[in-house]
């Protein structure tokens, strides 16, 4: 059970390292917004696995329930999905202008044709 | 059983993370991104944080795989074999992060533990007065709309200024109104009949379904973020079959951009409207002489403001990727 | 005790079928034949399990959504699959022999 205690903590870890790892180590820029994305959710999964109390239910109020998770980082993180999306549009339409300016998204072209 | 359910989901997470990173090519790696997305949102059903749930089901396996998708469709698919290859760097800089991340871990409070720090401070007072005070039953709505509502506003202007900023990045160097293609340009020769079809008789449904999400938000999961993007997503479907005019005629840009400024004003007018009485912003007592009646309509008004940005906002970046990929895609 | 071995049977039945379509899913030679797989089980799978929690559930609204959503996936499973058939052939995916080697001859008029 020890191992267990701290299994989802690890998790996080795990795809927090494999997002950051796309985003320094690809090149294409549409590949580093999906690494920020993985990594953007692995944030998420940590909060909500803070917030789990193990025998808990879903923090919608009922007389015969006693026990409930903790509903503070589902507020938080509920947010934070949709607020995502919205900047993750924004990066998005960067690309796109990026790509309209340069003909490329692969970050070694654009920088070759900056330095020029 | 609900420890095995997390166990497997999140290995499940991780292998597709791992398969994000060894693809190569635009287009798999937006699926995976979709698969992730669904996945993480079985996770938090687990987790008990139904209200996430709803929101990551619609937006990281629907609306986010959508955009990128728009977005490959103008760039193209071809990712570069060695594009910023410095891999033993990375690796070593990730590797020594995440190591130190996982020694951070351990002095973490075990996994569900009901005596963790972060569940001895504010948590129980929502628990055990949110029903007393507001009288809704969803504590997550309550605090969101209630006891967090500064928050709130800031994260729906956050949303706005999101919508606004994608806006101006697309447009300048398009006239807007020129711009926007009238004559169909969805393919004739090939019109996906069956899928327009089925997704008619679905759509009013899923409309439906995004009020009843809207408004139920107060007795179940649900609410105003929720609803927005069930909603958008109903729309998006719709302009992603019938084209992007099709849904422009229904649905006229700027409407939309309209409603999506009403929603932040519906809410900030609301704050205004308890400070113009003499009380704090965004006090709801002012709305009605019974306190929990105050509550229930404040809320009720917040997260109508909230649910009417979020999905006009996703309407509008919508439109904005959709532009360019009939104006320039291919 | 009747409806709960009924409703047993039917999700065991389901997980049963989901577990086949994985194994085609896997194990089928190309691409249609895969997604057939898939398609097939996956919509009577989904059925069955949905059926088995309908009976093992005892007030009318989680009925009353469980049914809501059977319909959901009775009309919106094959339309996907019919989508992603399409949009393969569309791109130029061909059916192959049992191997996956060999293009099948087409139908004549298709190309």
């Amino acid at each position: 059970m020890d191992i267990l205690s701290h299994f989802n903590y690890w998790v996080v870890v795990v795809l927090m390292m494999l997002g950051f790892f796309i985003v320094i180590a690809r090149g294409n820029l549409i590949k580093k917004l999906i690494g920020l994305n993985i990594f953007q959710t692995s944030v998420f999964i940590f909060y909500i696995s803070t917030g789990k109390v193990i025998g808990g239910s879903a923090p919608v109020l009922s007389s015969d329930i006693q026990l409930y998770s903790n509903p503070l980082p589902h507020v938080l993180i509920l947010t934070a999905i949709v607020v995502g999306i919205a900047t993750t549009s924004v990066g998005l339409a960067l690309v796109l202008r990026i790509y309209r300016a340069y003909g490329s998204i692969e970050q070694d072209e654009i920088l070759e044709q900056s330095r020029q | 059983m609900e420890l095995a359910v997390n166990i497997v989901l999140l290995s499940l997470l991780v292998t597709t993370a791992a398969a994000l990173v060894l693809v190569r090519g635009l287009l798999a790696s937006i699926m995976l991104t979709s698969i992730y997305g669904l996945l993480s949102a079985s996770f938090f059903v687990i987790m008990d944080a139904v209200d996430v749930a709803f929101t990551e089901a619609a937006v990281g396996a629907g609306v986010s795989p959508l955009l990128l998708l728009l977005s490959v469709a103008v760039i193209g698919r071809h990712e570069a074999r060695n594009a910023g290859a410095r891999p033993l760097f990375a690796v070593l800089l990730v590797g020594i992060t995440g190591a130190l991340l996982i020694v951070g871990t351990l002095d973490m409070p075990a996994f569900g533990r009901a005596d963790a720090p972060a569940h001895l401070h504010v948590a129980p007072r929502y628990l055990l007065l949110s029903g007393e005070e507001t009288g809704i039953p969803n504590v997550v709505t309550s605090v969101l709309a209630s006891y967090r509502a500064y928050d709130t506003l800031g994260e729906v202007i956050v949303i706005f200024t999101a919508g606004v900023a994608v806006i101006l990045i697309l447009a300048s160097g398009t006239h807007r109104g020129s711009a926007r293609p009238h004559s169909a340009p969805v393919d004739t020769k090939d019109p996906h009949t069956i899928l327009q079809v089925v997704s008619k008789t679905m759509i009013p449904f899923m409309l439906l379904f995004a009020f009843y999400v809207q408004f139920h938000g107060d007795y179940g999961p649900g609410g105003g973020f929720q609803a927005g993007v069930i909603f958008a997503s109903g729309i998006i479907l719709y302009g992603l079959l019938y084209g992007l005019p099709a849904i422009c005629r229904v649905i006229r840009p700027p409407v939309v951009e309209l409603c999506s400024a009403l929603g932040v004003l519906v809410y900030g007018v609301t704050g205004i409207l308890s400070m113009l009485q003499g009380r704090p912003f965004l006090d709801y007592s002012v709305l009605a002489d019974d306190p929990i009646r105050a509550q229930q309509i404040g809320i009720m008004v917040i997260e109508l403001g909230v649910g009417i940005t979020v999905a006009s906002v996703l309407i509008v970046i919508y439109y904005a990727f959709a532009n360019q990929f009939e104006t320039n895609g291919n | 005790m009747m409806l709960d071995w009924v409703s047993g049977v039917l999700l065991l039945v389901g997980s049963f079928l989901l577990l086949t379509g994985a194994l085609g899913f896997l194990r089928f030679a190309d691409f249609y034949a895969r997604i057939h797989a898939c398609g097939v089980t996956e919509t009577l799978a989904t059925s069955c399990i949905l059926l088995g929690l309908l009976i093992q559930s005892d007030s009318a609204v989680p009925q009353f959504k469980l049914l809501l959503i059977l319909l959901f996936v009775l009309l919106s499973s094959p339309t996907s699959s019919h989508a992603l058939a399409k949009a393969a052939w569309n791109a130029g995916v061909r059916p192959r022999d049992n191997r996956g080697k060999q293009p099948l001859p087409l139908p004549p008029g298709e190309h």
